[in-house]
């Protein structure tokens, strides 16, 4: 029992990355409600940056910048964090912010077209509104000729 | 001298003019909204001209290898343009032009109002799958596939039908997924290798293939783009989204997205992760050979069961997608050509067949396969282009969809798996069954009344680009020696390590 909690602990930003990554794709797939589908898919892509910004950390590192007076050939024995995942995810930011106001958007849509974000609400009304090209018509119309 | 400036920077130029084209569209739809179209038309012109340009350097030439600011490359971002990119790159070119032809009449009648954002939204298209082919960064990657996401997500809701938002959104939250799992995939791979080059990363990951990290990370980038291209399972949001795009959409999203996305599925496989691992290590291939052979059987059948035109083709795409990534599978020599035939076959006749079902649906109104009754007589150029591009589907000899079938059979048979011989050839006899519904609706079926059928053909910029790709259809299956000697033998070659590129 006590290997376990210390296999945890000893990498516990992993285990907090997967269990919000789960709970958001759990959300995205089971929920009914479109926005919160969308709040879990943010959930799904937040569990990822911080597993890239887990990832750039280094015990007892500093940023990296030269610290004052330092000049490059010191800068060798002090130990710096990785900037390069945190660059990565600010643009993977911007990627997850534009992705999220197009969905929304699609969602005003859909609100202001089928009257709910529910997802079976808007399926009923589909198959309802379209009857053109469901089996059911196909073969009503084979029976009529 | 000035020659020089552009000679010397054609790969970022690639996707820099799209790009910068694309942002430009609203200024000059302010000006005069006529112009819209001929900027575009130009635009993707210039973008062929220079795709043609490349693809010739590298066969004449060896790869390209193009630095951004001059950073070398572990550190800066690169592009590479090998045989690979540049075969696609040349496709999505040739098809987002033939496409952008069509757009006029097509956008006046279909979506009122709305040309500039269409316009504009095309080019950017154009960018980020043009960006996903040439970049040589596993970064820069990840950015482009998202441009070409989010661009394709609004094309498809662009249009007024109700049931177009909703496939958007379903769209959205699958292709969500899929690009989070590609996000996670490069998190794993830097983590291990520290570098996100793709060339770089080749060098240093087959010393460590017995990590776990690699192995999640080949699973993530599988899972990640088999939703892209819509392989079997997880093809919900294909059949959705190309039926209820607007017609020009489709022809350019159904030819192009799920290309770029097979063709970054094949990059990452031997091109990140070397032949050895996905072949004989973790027999990737083989996996991906039967989940193809089931999505050929599947899509074909499924498609059969449907009445509406777009909505069969697209279920079409699913099984097409099948042979693609059969031959990938198969991993010698003869079923590489094929599959990478493929690619070039499938945009060409999916993108000529979407165009036909948008100049039906815009002389028409009709979509549904039973109404199509006396067509033949009313639009015979549109049918015969159908027709046409239809045989090559089906593979009839003399058309594209023969050779690389042809190839992908000789595949089969040099890996000893006679199932799939068997498999390819049911499914040409299905595909027969599905396209046999409507030529036979198109040139047998009698409308009522006859006696009033006019000529009544889609206007003349409809009719070219259509013509142009069921040309092509015919052109490649006589000469398929010229794509197949100069660029996907050796191709095929490099891809799976046998010899080295000259």
């Amino acid at each position: 029992m006590a290997g376990i909690i210390d296999i945890v602990y000893a990498e516990y930003n992993y285990w907090i990355y997967v269990t919000l990554m789960m709970i958001g794709f759990y959300a995205m797939i089971a929920k009914k409600n479109l926005i919160k589908k969308v709040i879990g898919a943010n959930i799904f892509q937040t569990a990822i940056f911080l597993f890239y910004i887990s990832l750039s950390d280094i015990k007892g590192g500093t940023e990296p910048i030269l610290l004052h007076g330092e000049t490059s050939t010191h800068a060798a024995d002090i130990i710096y964090t990785n900037p390069v995942p945190h660059v990565l995810i600010l643009t993977a930011i911007v990627v997850s912010v534009s992705t999220t106001a197009l969905a929304l958007a699609l969602i005003i849509r859909i609100y202001e077209e089928y009257g709910s974000i529910e997802e079976d609400v808007i399926l009923a009304a589909r198959r309802k509104l379209n009857p053109e090209f469901s089996e059911y018509a196909r073969q009503s119309e084979v029976d009529s000729q | 001298m000035t020659f020089d400036i552009i000679t010397n920077n054609l790969p970022a130029l690639t996707v820099i003019i799209p790009l910068i084209a694309g942002f430009l569209t609203p200024i000059i739809g302010w000006i005069n909204r006529k112009l819209c179209w001929y900027h575009v038309m130009l635009t993707m012109f210039i973008v062929f001209l220079i795709t043609a340009s490349n693809l010739l350097t590298v066969i004449n030439t060896g790869t390209i290898h193009y630095q951004f600011g001059g950073w070398a490359p572990p550190f800066g971002i690169e592009y590479v343009i090998d045989l690979l990119n540049g075969f696609v790159c040349i496709i999505i070119a040739f098809i987002g032009l033939m496409v952008s032809i069509y757009s006029k009449e097509s956008i006046k009648k279909e979506l009122p109002g709305k040309t500039i954002p269409y316009y504009s939204i095309y080019l950017l298209l154009v960018t980020g799958l043009m960006g996903m082919t040439i970049t040589g960064d596993i970064f820069n990657f990840y950015v482009f596939l998202e441009i070409s996401s989010l661009t394709a997500y609004a094309l498809i809701a662009i249009g007024d039908r109700k049931d177009g938002i909703v496939a958007s959104f379903n769209y959205l939250i699958m292709g969500t997924v899929a690009a989070s799992f590609i996000l996670l995939g490069i998190g794993y791979l830097y983590a291990v290798t520290g570098t996100l080059n793709m060339a770089d990363m080749q060098n240093i990951l087959p010393t460590i293939y017995d990590n776990k990290v690699v192995l999640a990370a080949l699973a993530f980038f599988m899972a990640g783009f088999s939703i892209k291209v819509g392989l079997f399972p997880l093809h919900t949001w294909l059949p959705d989204a190309y039926t209820h795009a607007p017609s020009t959409s489709s022809a350019l999203i159904a030819g192009l997205m799920t290309k770029v996305g097979a063709y970054a599925m094949i990059r990452f496989m031997f091109g990140v992760f070397t032949p050895a691992f996905v072949i004989d290590m973790t027999r990737m291939t083989e996996i991906l050979t039967w989940a193809a052979a089931l999505a050929i059987i599947v899509g074909s059948v499924l498609a059969i069961a449907q009445s509406d035109m777009k909505r069969m083709l697209a279920y079409s795409s699913v099984s097409q997608i099948g042979y693609i990534l059969l031959g990938v599978g198969l991993a010698n020599v003869i079923g590489m050509q094929g599959g990478l035939l493929h690619i070039l076959n499938h945009a060409v006749m999916k993108s000529a067949l979407f165009l036909v079902a948008g100049a039906i649906f815009y002389r028409t109104g009709i979509r549904n396969i039973h109404q199509f009754k006396g067509l033949g007589k009313r639009m015979p150029v549109t049918t015969t282009v159908f027709l046409i591009a239809g045989l090559s589907m089906i593979g009839v000899p003399g058309t594209v969809g023969f050779t690389s079938k042809w190839y992908l059979v000789l595949g089969s048979m040099e890996a000893g798996m006679w199932i799939f011989v068997l498999i390819i050839l049911a499914s040409s006899l299905l595909n027969l069954a599905y396209f046999w519904r409507v030529f036979d609706n198109i040139w047998f079926g009698h409308p009522h009344e006859v006696e009033k059928i006019k000529r009544d053909e889609a206007p003349l910029s409809m009719l070219i680009p259509m013509v142009i790709l069921a040309g092509l259809c015919i052109f490649f299956g006589i000469f398929a020696y010229y794509p197949l000697h100069y660029i996907l033998e050796p191709l095929s070659n490099m891809l799976l390590g046998i010899g080295v590129l000259p």
